[in-house]
C-alpha cells in the first residue's frame, strides 16, 4: 500500500510536474517500511510529513520473515515492533540506503546493536511514554497476584462463592511489607512510586551498579541480589535483558526467597528461568508469581506453569493503553522522520 | 470465677486464632461456638442466643427482632467482625440499651488495597488477558490488541469519601490522576489531603473516567446506581462498587455495560451473596465480579478478630469499648 497522496498533493502545489516529472520527483522521497498496522497517531505523522514514501504490513499480525526481508530492500528507514529480529540478515537485505530503525518499544534486545552501529545506522526508541502505562500494569498484576483476584473471579464464576467466611481467599497485604526491585530505572521508579501510598514500609533495589539519584526519589536502599531476594515481601523485576541478566531470576535467587513472597516480572521472559519458577511455586517456596512476560512468547497452552493456581500470566499488555500505545506510535514516527532529516531524534538509543 | 459471674457468649462463627484466645485467655466466659467455616443456621442461632450477654457475629447472621428476642434480658453487647453494619436492626438493638462494637480502621487498608485493585483489574483487562492466555487466543504482541483505559491523566470521583474512600483515593492519586472529585452528603475537610472537589453526584459521574462507590448502605443510598445514574456516565468510563451490593440496581447495570453505555465495571459486592453463577452479569467479559474479599488478608483478618473480641469484653464488663458503633 503506497500512502503518498498527501506527498503528491504538496509536490504538484510547488511544482506542477508531468506524470513522468511526478515519478522523478516521488522516488528522490526516502523510502521508508513499516513492520505493522501501528495505531492512528503514526501513521497520521508519516502521512501528513510529506516527507516518506512508506509502504506497510497491514494487519495486526506480524510480517512473514520472507516477506519483511523483500520489503526492506533499498530502505532509508525502517519502522519496526518487538517481533521482528533487527539482525545481520535483515540488515543486508535492507543494503546501504538504511540510515533509520525505529522502534514501537523501550526494549530493544530484539536489535543487534553492534550490527548497526557499524553500519552508521540510527536508532530511534519509546522509553518515558509508555512508563506510566507499564508501571499501572505492574501493580495491577501484583495486586492480582498477591489478593489472588484471578482465584477469586474463578471461584465467582463457577460456584465456589458460598457466603463470606473469615479466612477464605485471603492474601498478603502491601501494608507494612518490603518491596525490593532488580533492575532500577525508570519504569523501577514509577512502579515505586505508586506502591507507596499503600504503606509500604522499605523499598530496596539491586542493579549493575547503586543508582543514587533515582534511589533517592523513592528512599531505596541498594542492596545485594541475596539481600533482594531474603527481604522482600514483593520482588518486581524491573531491568532490560542483557547477557547479565538473562536467566538471573532462577533457582539461586528463588531458594532464598521469603514463603509468603510474591514474584512480578514485567521486564522480558529471558529474565526468569521458568523450570526454577515453576519449582519454586508448586513446592510452596514462594507464595505466588505473576507475568506479563515470557519464554516464549506466546507461552504455549500446555505449559506447566498454567496448571499452577497461585501463577498469573498475562499476555505482555504492559503498554496496551490506548492513550499510550497511540503515544509511542507517534513518537516512533518522529523518530524516524527526525532521524531521516539528519536531525537530533526526541528520544535517541545511544549506541 | 464461679459459674454465675461467667457470662455466655455465643460466638456465630469459626474465627481467626487472634480472637479466640483473646476470649479464652479473659476467663469469664461461657463460650458457644459454632465452630464452622459455614454460616450457623437461623434455627441454630436463635437457640444458641439463648440467655447469652453477648453476641460475637458476622455480616452474614441477621441480628433483627427475633433474634433479640430469642436472645432476651442478659444481651449487653453485639460484636461484629465487620465495619458495615446493615444486618443489625439498629433501632430495636438502641432501644434495648444493647451496645454495639464493630471493626472500622483495621481494614481500611486492606479494603482499599483490594478496590484499587479491582479497578485496575478492570480498566486494564486483566481477566481477559489471562482467559485469553490459558485458551490460545495470544497469538503475539499487538498494537491495539486488550488496550486499556489508564489512570494516567484521568479524573476518578468517588463517591462517599469516608475512610476507607479516603484510603482509596490516596492510593489512586500517585497513578497521574488529573482530578479527584467526591460527593456525599456534605464537603469532608480531609478531601483536602487528596486535593479531592466536592461536586454534586451529576457533575460527578458526567465528568469522571472512573467512578468509585464507597458510600455505606442506608435508605439513601439504596439502589443509588440505577438507569438514571449509568446514562449520566461517560462511554469509556469505569464503575467500581466495593461498599454494599445494594447500592446498585443490577438488572440496570448489566442494561449500562452490554449496550456500551459505560465501557466496563468491577463489583466485590453483589445482591444477593453469593451472586448465582447464572446471573447475566458473570456473563460479561468486561464486569469483574470478585467473592466480598476487600477485607481478605491474613493480617487485617487477624486484627479484626482480635478487635471484636476485644469489643466483646469491653461491653461485658461494662467498660470502654476500643471501637464502639454510636447508636
Amino acid at each position: 500500500m503506497w500512502c503518498s497522496r498527501t506527498a503528491l498533493g504538496r509536490l504538484q502545489k510547488i511544482a506542477p510536474c508531468t506524470v513522468s516529472g511526478f515519478h522523478r520527483a516521488m522516488s528522490v522521497l526516502p523510502k521508508v517500511y513499516v513492520t505493522r498496522k501501528v495505531p492512528p497517531d503514526g501513521l497520521d505523522i508519516l502521512r501528513k510529513s510529506g516527507q516518506v514514501q512508506f509502504e506497510m504490513w497491514d494487519s495486526d499480525d506480524p510480517v512473514p520473515r520472507v516477506e519483511l526481508l523483500k520489503k526492506v530492500k533499498g530502505c532509508d528507514g525502517i519502522l519496526c515492533v518487538l517481533t521482528e529480529k533487527i539482525d545481520a540478515q535483515l540488515l543486508d537485505a535492507a543494503g546501504p540506503n538504511l540510515k533509520v530503525l525505529s522502534t514501537m518499544s523501550v526494549g530493544f534486545d530484539h536489535l543487534s546493536l553492534d550490527e548497526l552501529k557499524k553500519r552508521g545506522i540510527r536508532v530511534g526508541y519509546t522509553p518515558d511514554v509508555l512508563t506510566d502505562a507499564v508501571a499501572e500494569l505492574t501493580v495491577a498484576l501484583l495486586l492480582a497476584t498477591s489478593r489472588r483476584l484471578i482465584e477469586a473471579t474463578h471461584e465467582a464464576k463457577t460456584g465456589g462463592w458460598g457466603t463470606w467466611r473469615t479466612l477464605w481467599l485471603c492474601g498478603h497485604e502491601l501494608a507494612n511489607s518490603t518491596v525490593g526491585i532488580l533492575g532500577l530505572g525508570r519504569i523501577g521508579v514509577a512502579i515505586a512510586e505508586r506502591l507507596k501510598a499503600f504503606k509500604v514500609k522499605k523499598f530496596i533495589y539491586t542493579d549493575v551498579e547503586p543508582r543514587p539519584e533515582l534511589a533517592k526519589m523513592i528512599e531505596a536502599e541498594y542492596v545485594s541480589l541475596d539481600e533482594l531476594a531474603k527481604q522482600s515481601d514483593f520482588l518486581a523485576i524491573c531491568c532490560a535483558l542483557t547477557p547479565e541478566t538473562h536467566g538471573i531470576c532462577n533457582w539461586n535467587l528463588f531458594s532464598k526467597m521469603k514463603k509468603n513472597a510474591i514474584f512480578i516480572n514485567t521486564s522480558r521472559g529471558g529474565v526468569v528461568n521458568q523450570e526454577d519458577l515453576y519449582e519454586a511455586l508448586s513446592t510452596g517456596l514462594i507464595a505466588g508469581a505473576g507475568l506479563d512476560v515470557t519464554t516464549p512468547e506466546p507461552l504455549p497452552t500446555h505449559h506447566p506453569l498454567f496448571t499452577l493456581k497461585n501463577c498469573v500470566i498475562l499476555p505482555h499488555i504492559a503498554s496496551a493503553s490506548y492513550t499510550t500505545r497511540n503515544a509511542m506510535s507517534a513518537l516512533a514516527a518522529n523518530n524516524l522522520l527526525t532521524g531521516l532529516r539528519g536531525e537530533p531524534m526526541p528520544k535517541e538509543l545511544k549506541l | 470465677m464461679s459459674a454465675q459471674q461467667m457470662m455466655k457468649v455465643f460466638v456465630t462463627r469459626r474465627i481467626p486464632q487472634e480472637g479466640m484466645k483473646i476470649l479464652q485467655k479473659a476467663g469469664m466466659c461461657n463460650l458457644s461456638v459454632w465452630d464452622s467455616d459455614e454460616p450457623v443456621p437461623r434455627v441454630e442461632l436463635l437457640k444458641g442466643v439463648a440467655g447469652a450477654h453477648g453476641i460475637l457475629c458476622l455480616l452474614s447472621d441477621k441480628i433483627d427482632t427475633e433474634v433479640l428476642d430469642a436472645a432476651g434480658p442478659n444481651l449487653k453487647v453485639i460484636s461484629t467482625l465487620s465495619v458495615g453494619f446493615d444486618h443489625l436492626a439498629i433501632d430495636e438493638i438502641k432501644k434495648r440499651g444493647i451496645r454495639v462494637g464493630y471493626t472500622p480502621d483495621v481494614l481500611t487498608d486492606a479494603t482499599a488495597e483490594l478496590t484499587v485493585a479491582l479497578l485496575l483489574a478492570t480498566a486494564r483487562r486483566l481477566p481477559e488477558g489471562v482467559e485469553e492466555v490459558k485458551n490460545g487466543g495470544w497469538s503475539t504482541w499487538k498494537p491495539l490488541w486488550l488496550c486499556g483505559y489508564g489512570l494516567s491523566g484521568s479524573t476518578v470521583g468517588v463517591i462517599g469519601l469516608g475512610r476507607i474512600g479516603l484510603a482509596i483515593a490516596r492510593r489512586l492519586k500517585p497513578f497521574g490522576v488529573k482530578r479527584l472529585l467526591y460527593t456525599g452528603r456534605q464537603p469532608k475537610p480531609q478531601a483536602q489531603e487528596v486535593d479531592g472537589e466536592y461536586v454534586p453526584l451529576d457533575t460527578l459521574l458526567s465528568e469522571c473516567d472512573f467512578v468509585v462507590v464507597s458510600c455505606s448502605l442506608t435508605p439513601d443510598t439504596q439502589n443509588l446506581c440505577d438507569k438514571t445514574f449509568f446514562s449520566k456516565m461517560k462511554k469509556t468510563s469505569i464503575f467500581i462498587n466495593t461498599s454494599r451490593g445494594a447500592v446498585v440496581n443490577q438488572e440496570d447495570l448489566f442494561e449500562a455495560l452490554s449496550s456500551g453505555q459505560i465501557a466496563a465495571a468491577g463489583l466485590d459486592v453483589t445482591t444477593p451473596e453469593p451472586l448465582p453463577t447464572d446471573h447475566p452479569l458473570l456473563t460479561l467479559k468486561n464486569c469483574v465480579v470478585l467473592p466480598h474479599i476487600g477485607s481478605a488478608t491474613y493480617s487485617t483478618r487477624g486484627v479484626m478478630s482480635a478487635l471484636t473480641a476485644n469489643n466483646l469484653l469491653a461491653g461485658l464488663t461494662g467498660s470502654e469499648m476500643p471501637s464502639e458503633l454510636k447508636l
